[in-house]
């Protein structure tokens, strides 16, 4: 059986005293696409964080590609091959839309995804280009934002939230794009609150509860209501 | 049912300690010599003016680099007071705590305007603004300063000796005036809502404490304390020049030092980092300027490693207080007398 | 009136050389929100590097900037490594207090070193040279040369910080820094060229100021001051804004010393207490917040 990419065995995250995720183990095998649902507050987030290696675990292991990333700083992640999408896009409101995605490409990884590959994918980001990244919409910022993560040229992309506060029919424009990100061959992590929608573009899903794994399986077995049962804790 | 108690077995312990040391400061003309009550009136002066800077810097959170500005004020009130309107120099050390307070109004209303680290710098402005128009009034000798005149320091007291011990009292009743007027603060509502601010400002400004306020009335008061303790070191002296009144060293560096390597945001702390202030200079005073260069080592260790200072290692290690200062909820009498009964 | 006009235009040119102190202040602020209150006995530290390296070496001062400039950009490399990305965060206290006693510790390690003796640094000719600009108007060719310095240096950052990717990398982990470091950027790294470039404008300014007045290991200070003021009067975030700061407070110093000697730094204080009184943001404000 070949090695998953990612591989996160039983970690244990902490916020202060606060704990957050209870040996919470996840893998994402090669080219697949899967789907953290869960609760406002399950924790979620946090395990995209740790990931990325904004927090640190305080027990489990976290390898990518076979090496260990749980205690690297999160400038070394993105150089080894992982890259976030953040909660809310956070785009850097200083920069420009074109500096925002040359940023995202600063740790110089090769790979297929360069400036002009990314306006191909959102045409609507080359007209805007030298505008400041606050004048876009709220959708287009979210493409920017993929963008921008897109331009490290990443294995494994995580992406959190990337519906959140946006018009359905913006969703489902972004969503639309996906496949096309991953006929480029990397993984996909979405964490998201609406399921249809996770569980639609996912082959995997892992729901979070309280900080802990409450149900795992592929996309297409699983019931809905297994699903509300593990997302409510009923 | 609970109520809420101040003390602890450590803080009654420390009461009454301080209570003894009052005793035996009180007397000290009896069993020190002149060395002794010089250098105890000068630790008493520190405790005082690192108090006061840590219940702006420590819990109000305004951290100030030109606390000099009211030392100085204070002091050439006193020389002014005194000399021009020919006040009583006592009389003109308490004439000389309102006065700062009253300059300290508009002052606060300029540079509140600047926000933290701005801030620090922009009270380091103030106090350069007020030592270059202090050695512009040439009746209070310009630049190069002036001596207060023999009839003056005469009028005092009729012989040199009771003269110092006045000053001593003085200095030892205008500290723990000070101290006490800041554990009274701490315990009042705006205690409260100061260790709020101390803690968490965005966290106190929401549960409605008006942070601002709180801040102004802090900072007036500091400076009313302040020139009241500037104005009593110069009557200590005798001689007030703008150099040696606005010295950025002498009234601000070595107090924050003393507040941080005591324990910043804590009562104790400028007490302890006083006394240690002191140890250090007695055993290091012959290095001259390698002196002050190993205390700002020092505290930047202290920042960095222990940012609580020495008081706050020892109070998490012991969960001591030596200032009945904390509030703890504890069960009401009759209800544990309840809870005895079978 | 020509007595007034070389009189304003002796502010304007020391005005490059404030404007050269807040440069460094300002830069520092805007990627890392650090004031650092030993900026001022930075200024006075490279002076004394290059009292050494041009008494050692025996080149003019200007030549030595090739030397001063990049040990003075190790120099502040060094400390952000080694000490001030320590003291960042959410905490106001700690950058403010290290760089306090860092400002103790240099002024007193320099008065152990060099004692409290005035220096300066002989540039020889062309300290002297002048020219007549206006009939009646004479300008001095180094504080020309200097203003001249400070304007290439202000232009520089300005396309420093705009076109290129460390400016890009400053601009972006100033907004956010959490997110930098998901862009792969190593954020003490930027934090410490930033700390290396201010300390590269302050090797610049500090050999101006030696060669244009006596120094001593006490005028630190002052300096920070002036940098600060300059800084405020122009507005925060703005680099050209820095510049006009500069002036403004240059011009005020110079107007007071022509009324009273006397008057001169209480001027140029008076000027910026009237800017905070009246334009509290400064005349072209840029960031807020």
């Amino acid at each position: 059986m070949p090695e998953p990419l990612l591989d996160v065995r039983a970690i244990d995250v902490y916020y202060g005293d606060f704990q957050a995720l209870f040996g919470v183990s996840l893998c994402v095998d090669a080219g697949e696409v899967v789907a953290v649902i869960g609760a406002n507050g399950a924790g979620k987030s946090t395990l995209l964080k740790s990931i990325a290696g904004l927090m640190a675990p305080r027990h489990g292991n976290i390898l990518f590609d076979g090496a260990p990333i749980g205690a690297a700083p999160a400038f070394e992640v993105v150089a080894r091959g992982v890259a976030l999408v953040p909660e809310g896009r956070r785009l850097f409101p200083s920069l420009t839309v074109e500096e925002n995605l040359k940023i995202g490409g600063q740790s110089r990884r090769p790979g297929p995804w360069t400036l002009e590959r990314v306006y191909e994918l959102f045409p609507v980001l080359a007209e805007r280009r030298h505008l400041p990244s606050t004048s876009l919409s709220g959708g287009q910022q979210q493409m920017a934002a993929i963008g921008r993560a897109l331009m490290s040229n990443p294995q494994l992309l995580l992406c959190d939230e990337i519906s959140l506060g946006l018009a359905p029919i913006i969703v489902r424009d972004i969503y639309a794009r996906l496949p096309a990100i991953v006929a480029e061959g990397l993984s996909l992590i979405i964490v998201e609150q609406d399921i249809a929608q996770a569980l639609k573009a996912s082959s995997q899903v892992y729901c979070l509860q309280e900080g802990r794994i409450a149900l795992h399986g592929s996309a297409r077995e699983l019931t809905r209501e297994r699903i509300s049962a593990a997302y409510f804790g009923v | 049912m609970t109520r809420v108690e101040h003390a602890t077995k450590s803080s009654r312990i420390g009461v009454m300690l301080v209570a003894a040391a009052l005793v035996v400061f009180v007397l000290a003309p009896y069993w020190g010599d002149r060395q002794t009550l010089r250098l105890l009136a000068e630790i008493f002066t520190f405790v005082a003016l690192a108090s006061l800077w840590n219940l702006l810097a420590g819990y109000a959170g305004l951290v100030s680099v030109g606390q000099q500005a009211f030392v100085g004020l204070g002091g050439y009130l006193l020389f002014a007071l005194a000399m021009l309107l020919d006040v009583h120099p006592i009389a003109a050390i308490f004439i000389a705590g309102p006065i700062g307070a009253l300059v300290a109004i508009p002052v606060a209303a300029l540079i509140f305007r600047l926000r933290g680290a701005y801030f620090a710098i922009g009270t380091w402005v103030v106090a350069e603004v007020f030592r270059l128009l202090a050695s512009q009034v040439s009746v209070l000798g310009g630049g190069s300063g002036i001596s207060l005149p023999a009839a003056v320091v005469i009028a005092m007291a009729p012989s040199r000796q009771l003269r110092e011990f006045e000053t001593y009292w003085l200095a030892l009743g205008l500290t723990v005036l000070v101290l006490a007027a800041i554990v009274i603060l701490l315990r009042s509502r705006h205690g409260l809502a100061l260790t709020a601010l101390r803690d968490n400002e965005a966290a106190a400004q929401s549960c409605g404490i008006d942070v601002a306020r709180i801040k102004f009335l802090v900072y007036v008061l500091t400076a009313f304390g302040t020139a009241m303790i500037g104005a009593l070191i110069f009557l200590q002296k005798l001689r007030i020049s703008p150099d040696t009144a606005f010295s950025v060293n002498d009234w601000t560096a070595f107090v924050i030092f003393i507040t941080v390597i005591g324990g910043i945001g804590r009562i104790e702390g400028p007490i302890i980092g006083t006394i240690i202030f002191f140890i250090m200079r007695q055993a290091l005073a012959d290095l001259g300027s390698l002196y002050l260069l190993m205390m700002g080592a020092v505290a930047i260790v202290v920042m960095l490693w222990a940012p609580k200072g020495l008081w706050g290692l020892i109070a998490e290690r012991f969960g001591w207080q030596a200032l009945p200062l904390q509030r703890r909820l504890v069960p009401t009498p009759n209800i544990s007398k309840k809870e005895r009964k079978p | 009136m020509t007595e007034w006009l070389n009189v304003i235009l002796q502010g304007v040119l020391i005005g490059g050389l404030y404007a050269m102190f807040a440069a460094g202040l300002s830069l520092i602020f805007g990627v890392m929100r650090l004031v650092n209150i030993a900026h001022g006995d930075l200024i006075v530290l490279a002076a004394y590097v290059a009292l050494m390296v041009t008494t050692t070496l025996g080149i003019d001062p200007l030549t030595s900037l090739l030397l001063v400039t990049p040990t003075m950009a190790i120099v502040g490399y060094a400390l952000q490594r080694g000490l001030l990305n320590r003291t960042l965060g959410d905490d106001l206290l700690p950058p403010l207090l290290v760089t306090f006693g860092l400002s103790i510790i240099i002024q007193n390690g320099l008065l152990e070193l060099f004692t409290a003796d005035s220096r300066k640094l002989q540039a020889g000719a062309i300290e002297i040279q002048t020219f007549q600009a206006l009939e009646g108007v004479w300008v001095g060719l180094l504080p020309l040369i200097q203003f001249l310095v400070a304007v290439a240096v202000i232009a520089a950052l300005q396309v420093l910080f705009y076109r290129t990717a460390l400016g890009r990398a400053f601009r972006a982990t100033s907004d956010d820094q959490p997110v930098a470091q998901l862009m792969g950027l190593n954020t003490r790294h930027v934090f410490a060229m930033a700390m290396a470039l201010s300390l590269a404008i302050v090797a610049i300014a500090a050999v101006f100021l030696a060669v244009r007045a006596n120094f001593d290991p006490a005028i630190g200070p002052a300096r920070l001051i002036f940098g600060f003021e300059a800084v405020i009067i122009g507005g925060l975030g703005s680099m050209w804004g820095t510049l006009a700061g500069g002036v403004i407070l240059g011009v005020s110093q110079a107007v007071g010393a022509q009324i009273d000697p006397g008057w001169q730094l209480l001027a140029g204080h008076i000027a910026f207490l009237v800017i905070l009184a009246v334009r509290p943001q400064g005349l072209f404000p840029k960031v807020s917040g």
